[in-house]
């Protein structure tokens, strides 16, 4: 990578994403290893790694309201369910087809998830933090008492989706779908951060009046934060509803909206790369717990009854761990462990 | 030239306290205007009127001869009021560039979904001002700090950038908080320049809030006196000076034993 003799000579080159010929090689590699994954990987990885690319879609649309607008959110679980359930109901009641039923799962969740952050405006941290809690339980409540459109407690069952003939019942198929929109995410976020929008969000999270006095409409802002993120959990939410095939309400629970927090808590607030570090970490924590504990079991054989409370207990250690040792969370470590290697071997 | 801005009878009530009490004065389009005052007397509030982070509780508060006093303080900066704030209000973990496009937020039209493609318009009309900007940062000597986070400068520069940021806008009418405050003497003189530029060259119209009497009295074309609330003087520095209730206020008064 060269990082000297790079001059600019236009805004237009100041502003590209892959600035030289380097970025855009790695950023070609890196995309050329993503969709490479499944040749080299079993199914039940390429699986895992699917509900990595998700659950980043989530944690990047979470990002985009928590961490670049400051409006801590607890009601994601419940938003996922929106968008779950939006789908389920358009493919399986109403037979339309899964691709116009993705794009519709992502505007009605966007809509319900905007409504709920009209209070956004006169409540502040913790406060909003206890209103969107109300926002999970009431749509849990409404999922699980209308029958007649959701299931009840039974749920629904869904279908994987096809392009014309073909079929993409396969964790494969199913794996490219989700990494592509995982792709358009990043893209979209990654834009929409330099861009006006992005500058009014960062403003509001930082400091409210300034912003007021910049000319941004502080309501209209956060009511829109609320929005754009609530359309990724819902786009999320479909595809993890068409992946596991089922919908019911105890798949989106408050636990669900924790998880997603410790994801960007743990891969770094407001930042794209690290929702996605933080969605793989927290997805692949417990498969990687539980193959620690196959190891272990050689010799401790009861440790297998303990691995519930095993899980749980770790999960919270490693939010604690983070939020005192490394509050910038995972892409922050990614950034020192790059700054490091930059002056290799001369750090001084 | 006509008053840009002119303040009727404006008071302002915090429980029993009064912060403003029946002050009105005018701003001439293009002129320098100060407004002094001891600590507490009522001048940050003031412009927080103006700006519109405080309601008034009576009066009248037009520019250009039109009502804003029930604006929202977005829509003022819409008409051209622009802010520089006291204590530095920046956005610490933006660079000097955002901090400054920020400025003109309200002159860019790109939404959630043009700016999220980042194709044709948007990345056209991000050009268009960054163009804009660019002069900004030419004209407060910026340059080498364009793209550094604004958190990690020192004092004075951050008090340049929050001038810049509110300059980006293009405004009629610029309100500077205490620009000066807490600089040495060198840093002083330079800021003094660059209002004396914006007035002179960007034909803006400047209110400056400042405790340092010498540089006010050499800047502006009028000057208006708070204490306790209460506008105790207006007119042009001469007549300030002779003013017996600003000297009052400001040296106290002369007893005899």
């Amino acid at each position: 990578m060269r990082e000297c003799g790079n001059y600019k000579t236009t805004y237009r080159d100041d502003m590209k994403l892959f600035g030289t010929t380097g970025a855009k090689i790695k950023a070609i590699i890196i995309i050329l290893t993503i969709l490479a994954l499944p040749l080299f990987a079993s199914s039940y990885w390429v699986g895992l790694l699917t509900l990595c690319a998700i659950a980043s879609v989530g944690a990047i649309g979470l990002n985009i309201l928590t961490g670049l607008t400051g409006q801590i959110s607890i009601g994601v679980g419940a938003f996922l369910g929106v968008g779950g359930y939006t789908s389920a109901i358009l493919t399986s009641t109403a037979g339309i087809s899964f691709w116009v039923a993705l794009p519709i799962a992502g505007i009605v969740t966007a809509l319900i998830g905007g409504l709920f952050g009209i209070p956004s405006l006169r409540l502040k941290g913790l406060y909003l933090a206890i209103a969107t809690l109300a926002a999970q339980v009431i749509i849990l409540f409404v999922i699980s008492r209308w029958d007649g459109l959701t299931g009840g407690t039974a749920g629904m069952v869904l279908s994987r989706p096809t392009i014309g003939q073909f079929s993409l019942s396969s964790n494969t198929g199913y794996y490219y779908l989700c990494v592509i929109i995982l792709l358009l995410t990043v893209l979209y976020a990654t834009n929409l951060i330099r861009s006006r929008t992005g500058r009014a969000f960062l403003a509001v999270r930082d400091r409210d009046i300034a912003a007021q006095i910049m000319g941004i409409n502080l309501f209209k802002y956060k009511v829109m934060a609320f929005a754009i993120s609530s359309f990724f959990v819902g786009i999320a939410g479909a595809l993890l509803a068409h992946y596991t095939m089922i919908v019911s309400p105890e798949l989106y629970s408050f636990h669900v909206s924790i998880e997603y927090l410790a994801m960007i808590l743990i891969g770094g607030l407001g930042s794209i790369f690290g929702s996605i570090l933080g969605a793989v970490f927290i997805t692949l924590l417990p498969v990687g717990l539980s193959s620690l504990i196959d190891v272990m079991a050689g010799i401790m054989p009861d440790l297998y009854q303990l691995f519930s409370a095993f899980k749980d207990f770790v999960f919270g250690a490693v939010i604690i761990l983070f939020l005192i040792f490394e509050p910038g969370g995972l892409a922050h470590i990614w950034l020192n462990i790059k700054k490091y290697f930059r002056l290799w071997p001369f750090s001084y | 030239m006509g008053p840009i801005l002119e303040i009727e009878n404006v008071s302002l009530q915090f429980g029993g306290v009064k912060a403003l009490d029946n002050v009105s004065y005018h701003i001439e389009k293009g002129e320098i205007f100060s407004l002094i005052g001891p600590n507490g007397a009522g001048k940050t509030s003031m412009l927080n009127c103006i700006s519109g982070l405080y309601q008034p509780t009576g009066g009248s508060i037009r520019y250009k001869g039109q009502e804003i006093i029930n604006m929202k303080p977005y829509n003022r900066t819409t008409l051209g009021i622009a802010r520089a704030f006291q204590n530095i209000a920046l956005f610490a973990h933006m660079s000097v560039l955002d901090n400054l496009k920020l400025g003109r937020h309200t002159l860019m039209k790109s939404g959630a979904l043009s700016g999220g493609l980042y194709i044709g318009k948007s990345s056209n009309e991000e050009i268009e001002h960054r163009k804009k900007v660019e002069e900004v940062i030419e004209f407060l000597e910026l340059q080498d700090i364009r793209h550094t986070p604004v958190g990690t400068l020192p004092y004075g520069l951050q008090k340049r950038v929050e001038v810049g940021r509110a300059l980006a806008l293009g405004p009629e009418l610029i309100l500077l908080d205490e620009p000066m405050a807490g600089m040495n003497s060198t840093e002083k003189d330079l800021m003094a320049r660059f209002i004396l530029d914006m007035h002179e060259v960007m034909e803006i119209t400047v209110v400056l809030i400042e405790h340092d009497l010498g540089i006010v009295m050499n800047l502006s074309d009028h000057i208006a006196v708070l204490d306790f609330g209460k506008r105790i003087g207006f007119g042009t520095p001469e007549e300030i000076q002779k003013n017996p209730d600003v000297i009052k206020a400001y040296i106290g008064e002369e007893t005899f034993i």
